[in-house]
């Protein structure tokens, strides 16, 4: 077990370094910097910067030197927990970057207990009464909620809410909470709202896990131990939850590491149609202004994170089914 | 039928005989049907599937000829009907039934109070649908000119909002028609590059395996391991502002794809795994065939079913791309039609609640991801040589 979870380690290291990469040329992949994109803004407004100042600007953000001296600059300070300054706040990423952070992952793993608390029993319930009324609801739900973009939820659902009780949904926290300190009550009024997203996010996983874990649990009762177990009289419940369950639950654990991404990239854009506090709105503004630091540090901080979330998953599958361990 | 008649006769004669001189004839067609019948033969049977096909094949039309199917032109703004709500087809009135559809014009006041233009359906004025009417000129595919509709109201300084109008009094219907154009062929496009990135790639690794299977295999965990919506966004944002809408397009088709082929990699690698072991393999290397060969002529063909079930569930990802980024502002760009750029005209939940029509794209967005779904899942099914 240790040395399965040495060498994932240790495959997590190029693997980072090449999601920096990737990150690196995101920030520099826009023609033009922010500061041509600066100059532009200033030149609409009928102001002229001096050459001096530009060149003080530029020395300032060292975009006067080579790309591959840029890289190294940005990942050796990336190394020591300094991810730059946001050009267009004028504040280090970092702080900008960290309380959205938790945010996101608040609200990622509420969607994430979610999905299960749903799909579970109703994988369960699709696959012991295999096409029984029940069953072709679930399904024919699950699909539809396989097929409709978690953004165009959010939208429906805030025109619904909108037009119906003229409530708008949108945000984290009550206008009195907004600006507030973190507190005891700033939590219980997030919990009120958190839901939406959570319930938005998590459609189009629980519908997809659903799926999986009725498969899965259908391919394991028609295996002949079931049989055995049931010739031997074992109660149908303890012989479901004893067995099969436990084998049709590993989805549940692997696919951890993939919904986590998934979950991720759902609450960038649903995250800009609520006009929620997590990372979603903060990237579009930054690439849509090139504040490249921000904007590259941000992706290099979701994907290891969630680099980091696989490993969590791989770990815990191995934990739970031994034969991955010797593979 | 005479002969089905005299076998019904005899078996009626002869009690059970009739079931052996059956079953044979049935038996037979199975055992001459190539793999491709077989695959039809079992595709048919989903239902759903094929309503999706029939589904898919009308959007598609329509897509192609869409300056013939739509009845305005999309580009053109109209003052007078800023969001006019959708006019309904009717074929009900006082004077009795009518085969022909009509829709009624509208009745414009203003709210007093907001000013803003209310419309509501006048029965004074009733205007008949028709086939391929003349309205505004278009050039089909940009080289063939007319100004014929498929379908259309007579009255030409009429306007026909089937699906209501935007927020600029363009019609719905035709900008939703139009989009389907770009939406429905990124998808295609970007998957042609996916299945040439992943069979490339999944075949070698799969073929040679050891070392190049290995780094394979990482490249692609890595990539998996990567939120996609926020690496679609910073590639995107970083496509020139400049560029021509033919080449945003093909900007962001590459930029899905790159993400896309990771799957398809994985799927043909296991294929390849699974069949270089296998005899008629190791026959046609035995009869000097060169690698080149055994990969094109024995092992694709054996895998190509399968394929093209995973190609045909990873367009629905494509599709879903192409909308969320240019949803958010970065993807194509207005006055390039995309279903993707009119639901940003959806954005504002409030704009929406006095014009829910606004959503009507996304409606079509799910219709067809829906429709790629199932009939992936009824490819999947009939390609699979074990099913039940």
């Amino acid at each position: 077990m240790l040395q399965y979870i040495a060498r994932r380690l240790l495959y997590m290291v190029p693997t980072l370094l090449i999601i920096s990469v990737i990150a690196f040329a995101i920030i520099e992949l826009p023609p033009g910097d922010y500061l041509t994109a600066y100059m532009a803004n200033l030149a609409q407004t009928g102001t002229q910067a001096s050459e001096d100042a530009i060149a003080a600007l530029k020395r300032q953000y060292g975009l006067d030197k080579p790309v591959y001296l840029r890289y190294v600059h940005w990942v050796w300070r990336l190394l020591h927990g300094d991810m730059g300054m946001s050009f267009e706040w004028n504040r280090p990423v970092a702080e900008l970057i960290w309380e959205r952070l938790i945010l996101t992952f608040v609200v990622s793993l509420f969607t994430t207990l979610f999905i299960w608390a749903v799909a579970f029993p109703i994988g369960i319930y699709s696959a012991v009464r295999q096409y029984s009324v029940g069953d072709y609801i679930f399904t024919g739900l699950s699909f539809i909620g396989l097929g409709i973009p978690n953004f165009l939820l959010a939208l429906v659902l805030l025109w619904f809410a909108f037009s119906r009780w003229g409530v708008a949904l949108t945000g984290l926290f009550s206008p009195q909470y907004m600006d507030a300190p973190w507190s005891m009550a700033k939590v219980l009024d997030m919990m009120k709202r958190i839901w939406i997203p959570v319930v938005i996010l998590g459609t189009s996983g629980t519908a997809g896990l659903i799926r999986t874990m009725r498969a899965n649990l259908l391919d394991e009762l028609r295996k002949p131990y079931v049989i055995t177990a049931r010739a031997k009289g074992l109660p149908e419940m303890r012989l479901l939850f004893k067995y099969p369950v436990r084998i049709a639950i590993n989805p549940f654990i692997s696919t951890v590491g993939w919904t986590l991404p998934g979950l991720v990239s759902g609450a960038t854009i649903v995250s800009v149609v609520l006009s929620l506090p997590l990372n979603g709105p903060l990237l579009l503004n930054a690439l849509l202004n090139q504040d490249m630091y921000l904007a590259g540090s941000f992706i290099m901080l979701l994907s290891s994170l969630t680099v980091i979330g696989t490993l969590v998953s791989d770990i815990l599958l191995a934990w739970v089914d031994p034969r991955i361990r010797y593979t | 039928m005479e002969e089905r008649a005299l076998a019904a006769a005899t078996s009626k004669g002869k009690g059970n005989g009739a079931v052996p001189a059956q079953l044979p004839e049935v038996e037979e067609r199975i055992y001459v049907a190539s793999q491709w019948r077989l695959m039809w033969w079992r595709f048919r049977k989903h239902k759903l599937a094929i309503a999706s096909v029939i589904v898919l094949v009308v959007m598609y039309t329509a897509a192609l000829f869409c300056e013939f199917v739509a009845p305005a032109n999309p580009y053109a703004p109209n003052q007078d009907f800023v969001q006019a709500p959708p006019q309904r087809l009717r074929f009900w009135d006082e004077q009795g039934f009518s085969l022909r559809p009509f829709v009624y014009g509208y009745k414009i006041t203003r709210d007093p109070e907001t000013y803003r233009m209310l419309f509501v359906p006048d029965p004074d004025k009733k205007y008949y649908l028709h086939f391929f009417v003349r309205g505004a000129p278009y050039k089909l595919w940009g080289f063939i000119r007319s100004d014929r509709h498929l379908f259309g109201l007579v009255e030409a300084d009429q306007p026909l909002f089937l699906f209501g109008a935007d927020g600029m009094g363009r019609d719905m219907f035709s900008r939703i028609v139009y989009g389907a154009r770009i939406s429905l062929s990124i998808g295609l496009v970007g998957v042609m590059v996916s299945m040439v990135l992943g069979t490339l790639i999944g075949g070698v690794s799969g073929y040679y395996g050891g070392a190049v299977d290995l780094v394979v295999q990482r490249l692609i965990e890595m990539l998996i391991s990567i939120p996609s919506i926020p690496l679609w966004m910073g590639l995107s944002a970083a496509l020139p502002p400049d560029w021509p809408p033919v080449q945003v397009y093909f900007g962001i088709t590459v930029i899905l794809s790159l993400i896309g082929w990771s799957g398809l990699a994985r799927v043909v690698r296991g294929k390849f795994m699974a069949l270089r072991e296998e005899d008629f393999v190791m026959a046609a290397r035995l009869a000097g065939a060169s690698e080149m060969r055994i990969i094109v002529r024995h092992l694709v063909p054996s895998f190509l079913s399968h394929l093209i079930a995973s190609l045909t569930l990873s367009i629905p990802g494509m599709i879903l791309g192409e909308t969320s980024l240019s949803f958010l502002g970065i993807g194509l760009r207005p006055p390039v039609i995309s279903w993707g750029v009119l639901l940003q005209g959806a954005q504002n939940f409030r704009t929406v609640a006095h014009a829910p029509w606004l959503l009507l794209p996304g409606l079509f967005v799910v219709l067809a991801v829906l429709a790629f779904n199932f009939v992936g899942d009824g490819l999947r099914d009939a390609a699979d040589p074990y099913a039940r």
